[in-house]
């Protein structure tokens, strides 16, 4: 029986701005198994971003708990998150967040270096294959490119999590399956529990599990008796 | 080994090198505030310092007196005076040097040398040739001042009046000593003067019997003791003197060369006080709000760096060095600049001043200070904004910032909307905004104006005071001192004299004035009833009247002794019925220079028990005359002096004003380099701010032009608001410095020309139209699509 990962009972957030709150998750109990790939969807606004941002360290909810195996998040330090983020998880932003006066290689390496026991960064690139543009930056590469610099990023230190943010948002088809093959690599290698956000109904087939949010709370969960391997997938 | 630096250093120097003009500007402004602190600073306290040694070395008395004559046995009464370490007696008598050329007779002051030169106490300085031989009475030391100015070198022969008559005197060698710092005729004269005053030191034995004053002295300088009242000591001193006609002993601060060392250290010390204070807090200011802003562009990828879990001690330390890098190139330049013109400062005040020894020592607390100060309120300005960055959770400051509220600015609603298009529009917007940005910004830019308009304040109030008091004041061109009371018939003749316009009689007369135990010596002026070459201005440049009857003195002088209108105050004279009188004060004036007072010559005149005499002319010349009325005037036996009004201005400039234009000079360099250092630096930051709005407007449509006008037009705005008020605070801080500068000889009036604001105006214009130009080159090259691809 796989063991939960991450867990959450009762989590809500709520965006304070000025006179106006907007409730963006209201009270979602949820688990990350080990080793799971598990797909999260859901209209746009309604919550995905907040909960990836709040499972992977990023942000604290406003009410209830987060558990990390048996660490609560939700009572860390914020030293003991900033630990959390670097030792376990690999993220993959919506917005790629890459250091614009890096190099793709040392935009990786900014990871590698403060890691434990990382892949060396030109092998982190090879694997999405940007091996021919390790000295590029960032706003020498499309946007797909930025992306797929943003997912060897977060697998370069072989994290315990991947939390992927529209990993294939940008992408065209072709280069959107190198990234998913990637993560789907990871997963099944390292034993990585992964969550990936996306737009792409597709890709929820890659998934054992999908979950779908619905205006902050969750309203669907589903298991896959089958999976499809990234290749096969069609969009 | 390689060096291999970590990524986020990689990032570090990447950073830096891509604001590199920013960096360096930023520096600049750091090297400019650190280095006009410590060039003041270090020439301050080094000229201190070779002044103190002078004066130790060459050991300076500490009280001097002037007597009519006592035998040689009253120094051990003056040795046995409470208070008095040593006793040094001489012989001091005036003379007249023969120069060449026409009406040419400077007055010379005779001082007797012991045997072998060795004086125990105002000792001289020989600077080149030899001592006069002993007993000789045809050798004579010249004060190098003098013979500069005329060109006399040791080995020349000059003639001498001396006692009456004319004797040749060789000049064995040039030689100053500390009591002649400033060459200052004796009789309470205004301006030091190198080319009517010199001093000639011969071998007492040789020169007594000229004046026949064998076995005797009239000029005494002594040493305290330690830990001594002067009070005392002077009172002392004058008990013994006083059955020998003595004069009334001074202390070193009013010793006439001292007085005026004093009061010009005193300004240097004020401007190396308050001014570089002034420069460093602004550059620390700018420096703050330049960092700010730098780190807040860098808010996403602060963000982004916490995210992938970096702590924020790591991220604090990557910003820190970041910092620090431009700070501490901009303090290791300010400090290498710092400590030149420190340097070329001091060589410049010494030699100015004539000491012979001159150190310059920056020390280590200075620049320590400088570069804390600055360096300090750069890393505040940078971590102020870093803690407000890193307060956020890593999701909140990554996100992008939300929208900007706009609204509709104040000017639009009043209906001027229409009036200046969509694109004036934009820029009322975004002023509005951000309301405190656009205001700190136009108070950077404003200080930049302030501090440029401090730097040249000291030179206006020279100008002002110079033009006021030697031209508007005084409407004399040549003043003709008699050698005493003359009587009035006098100015009759020279009114007759061809040339003159007019010419009028006055009387002028030293008294010593007492206020309690404070006392000053004062010349009081008295004027005709229809005085017309002479006016009475107070600092504001209002005339005002010549007293009816009692005086009328200088607000200084009240204030000095602590007296005011209405207050009798005691006198002691000097001429026509030595001693004690009283006087009554009938008003104040807030004269620039000087102090003195002034009442009727009728008055003077009566007080003194004497007939209608006076003791100068004013006269009133076409200029091309002077020359020949000059040596006309010498060959009168009553006359003393004949001086002209440009030779004394030319003086002035030289003494006082010359010295305050290094200073400007440098105070205007540095205080430039800090505004346009502001200006670009706001500008770039603003374009990097507003980078994406921009080639999101280029995207939509706009033209290269209409972008740069909407940026160059939110800059222009900025620069204009910020003009006002930046005059005025530099109006506020030169009366603030004004009021910090008060030595005794003059008052700074704080009247800033309009050269001045127009040159602070227009280097703010200048170094803005160069950012713009800058900046827009910068969005001429705006990388659209770079620009759009890239989230920051
Ligand atoms: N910083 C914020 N301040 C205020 N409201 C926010 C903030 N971030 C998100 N929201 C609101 O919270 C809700 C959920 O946002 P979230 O980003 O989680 O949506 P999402 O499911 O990721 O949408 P998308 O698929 O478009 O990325 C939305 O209504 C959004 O407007
Ligand atoms: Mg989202």
């Amino acid at each position: 029986m796989p063991e939960p990962v991450l867990t959450t009972r009762g989590v809500t957030r709520i965006y304070e701005m000025g006179e106006i709150e907007v409730q963006a998750l209201r009270g979602v109990d949820f688990e990350l198994m080990e080793s799971e790939f598990l797909v999260l969807v859901g209209a746009s606004g309604s919550g995905k971003s907040t909960l990836m941002n709040i499972l992977g360290g990023l942000d604290r909810p406003t009410d209830g708990t987060v558990h990390f195996r048996d660490r609560e998040l939700t009572r860390a330090s914020d030293r003991e998150l900033t630990e959390y983020r670097r030792n376990h998880v690999g993220f993959i932003f919506q917005f790629y967040n890459l250091m614009p006066s890096l190099t793709a290689r040392e935009n990786v390496a900014l990871v590698t270096e403060i890691t434990r026991d990382p892949m060396p960064a030109d092998e982190a690139l090879a694997l999405v294959g940007l091996e021919h543009r390790l000295d590029h930056f960032p706003s020498q590469l499309s946007g797909g490119e930025q992306q797929r610099v943003a997912v060897a990023r977060a697998i370069a230190k072989r994290p315990e999590l991947l939390l992927c943010d529209e990993p294939t948002g940008a992408l065209d088809y072709r280069s959107g399956v190198v990234v998913l093959e990637v993560i789907e690599r990871v997963n099944r290698e390292l034993g990585t529990a992964t969550a990936v956000i996306t737009h792409n109904a597709p890709i929820s087939a890659m998934a054992s599990r999908v979950v779908t949010l619905h205006d902050g709370a969750i309203d669907e969960e589903r298991h896959n008796e089958t999976r499809a391997p990234a290749s096969e997938i069609r969009w | 080994m390689r060096f291999s630096p970590s990524a986020l250093d990689r990032k570090l120097i990447r950073d830096l090198k891509g604001m590199l003009g920013q960096g360096i500007t930023i520096s600049l402004v750091v090297a400019a505030g650190i280095s006009g602190f410590l060039t003041l600073r270090a020439t301050y306290s080094s000229l201190l310092e070779s002044r103190d040694q002078y004066y130790e070395e060459y050991r300076f008395g500490d009280v001097f007196a002037q007597l009519d004559r006592a035998p040689e046995s009253v120094a051990e009464r003056l040795e046995s005076v409470p208070g008095v370490a040593l006793v040094h007696t001489r012989v001091a008598e005036s003379a007249r040097i023969l120069m060449e050329g026409p009406a040419q007779t400077p007055q010379a002051l005779i001082l007797s040398l012991p045997p072998g030169g060795d004086a125990p106490l105002n000792q001289v300085l020989l600077r080149e040739g030899r001592w006069p031989g002993a007993g000789e009475s045809d050798e004579a030391l010249l004060l190098d001042t003098f013979a500069e100015r005329w060109e006399v070198a040791a080995g020349d022969t000059l003639g001498v009046v001396m006692n009456g008559s004319l004797r040749s005197v060789r000049i064995t060698g040039l030689a100053t000593s500390p009591e002649f710092i400033y060459p200052m005729p004796p009789g309470g004269a205004l301006i030091p003067d190198d080319e009517r005053f010199a001093v000639l030191w011969m071998d007492r034995r040789g020169m007594a019997p000229i004046f026949r004053m064998e076995g005797a002295f009239n000029d005494v300088v002594v040493r305290m003791n330690p830990g001594a009242l002067e009070r005392e000591v002077l009172a002392g001193i004058d008990g013994v003197l006083e059955p020998y006609g003595g004069r009334g002993a001074v202390g070193r601060d009013l010793q006439p060369s001292n007085f005026i060392l004093d009061g010009e250290l005193e300004q240097l010390r004020q401007f190396s006080t308050v001014v570089p204070i002034i420069f460093l807090g602004v550059a620390a200011f700018l420096l703050n709000m330049v960092l700010s802003r730098l780190l807040h562009l860098q808010r996403t990828q602060v963000a982004a760096l916490k995210a992938l879990g970096y702590h924020d001690s790591e991220v604090g330390l990557h910003y820190l060095k970041m910092t620090l890098g431009v700070v501490i190139a901009g303090s290791v330049l300010g400090v290498v600049l710092g400590w030149y013109l420190g340097r070329a400062m001091t060589l410049f005040y010494g030699n100015f001043f004539g000491f012979p020894i001159l150190g310059f020592r920056m020390g280590w607390r200075a620049p320590l200070a400088g570069i804390l100060i600055a360096g300090g309120a750069g890393v505040i300005g940078a971590f102020t904004a870093l803690r407000k960055i890193l307060a956020l959770s890593p999701a909140e400051a990554m996100s992008p910032e939300p929208p900007a509220r706009y609204r509709p600015t104040l000017p639009e609603r009043m209906g001027l909307g229409r009036l200046v298009g969509p694109m004036g529009r934009m820029v009322l917007r975004e002023l509005g905004r951000r309301p405190l940005r656009t205001g700190l910004s136009a108070l950077g830019i404003a200080l930049a104006i302030a501090i440029v308009v401090v730097g040249r304040f000291s030179e206006d109030a020279m100008n002002y005071l110079m033009e006021e008091q030697f031209y508007r004041a005084w409407r004399e061109n040549v003043t003709v001192a008699f050698t005493g009371p003359t009587p009035e018939r006098a100015i009759r003749e020279i009114a007759a004299l061809p040339g003159v316009a007019h010419a009028e009689g006055m009387r002028v007369t030293s008294v010593r004035m007492y206020a309690g135990h404070r006392w000053r010596d004062v010349p009081l002026q008295g004027y005709p009833d229809e005085v017309r070459l002479r006016q009475l201005l107070d600092a504001d440049g209002r005339l005002r009247a010549f007293p009816e009857e009692g005086v009328v003195i200088t607000e200084k002088l009240g204030e000095v002794l602590g007296i005011a209108p209405g207050d009798s105050v005691r006198v002691t004279l000097r001429e026509g019925r030595p001693g004690e009188a009283t006087l009554r004060i009938t008003g104040t004036v807030d004269e620039m220079l000087g102090m003195q007072g002034h009442m009727r010559l009728g008055d003077l005149n009566a007080l003194l028990a004497e007939g209608p005499v006076v003791s100068q002319a004013l006269v009133q010349i076409d200029p091309r005359d002077v020359e020949a009325l000059e040596a006309r005037l010498m060959e009168w036996p009553g006359v003393l002096d004949v001086a002209s009004r440009d030779a004394l201005v030319e003086r002035f400039r030289e003494q006082s004003a010359e010295m305050l234009t290094v200073m400007t000079l440098i105070l205007t360099l540095f205080a430039s380099v800090i505004a346009a250092g502001v200006v670009y630096n706001n500008a770039r930051v603003a374009v990097s701010m507003r980078e994406r709005d921009l080639a999101s407007l280029r995207v939509l449509g706009f033209s290269r032009r209409e972008i740069s006008t909407v940026l160059l037009g939110e800059m222009g705005v900025q620069v204009l608001i910020a003009i006002p008020p930046g005059l005025w605070i530099g109006h506020r801080l030169c009366v603030w410095i004004a009021g910090t500068v008060d030595p005794e000889r003059y008052r700074l009036p704080v009247v800033l020309s309009a050269e001045t604001y127009g040159f602070a105006v227009s280097v703010i214009l200048v170094a803005a139209t160069a950012s713009a130009l800058l900046v827009r080159r910068k969005l001429d090259r705006l990388d659209l699509i770079g620009v759009l691809k890239t989230r920051e």
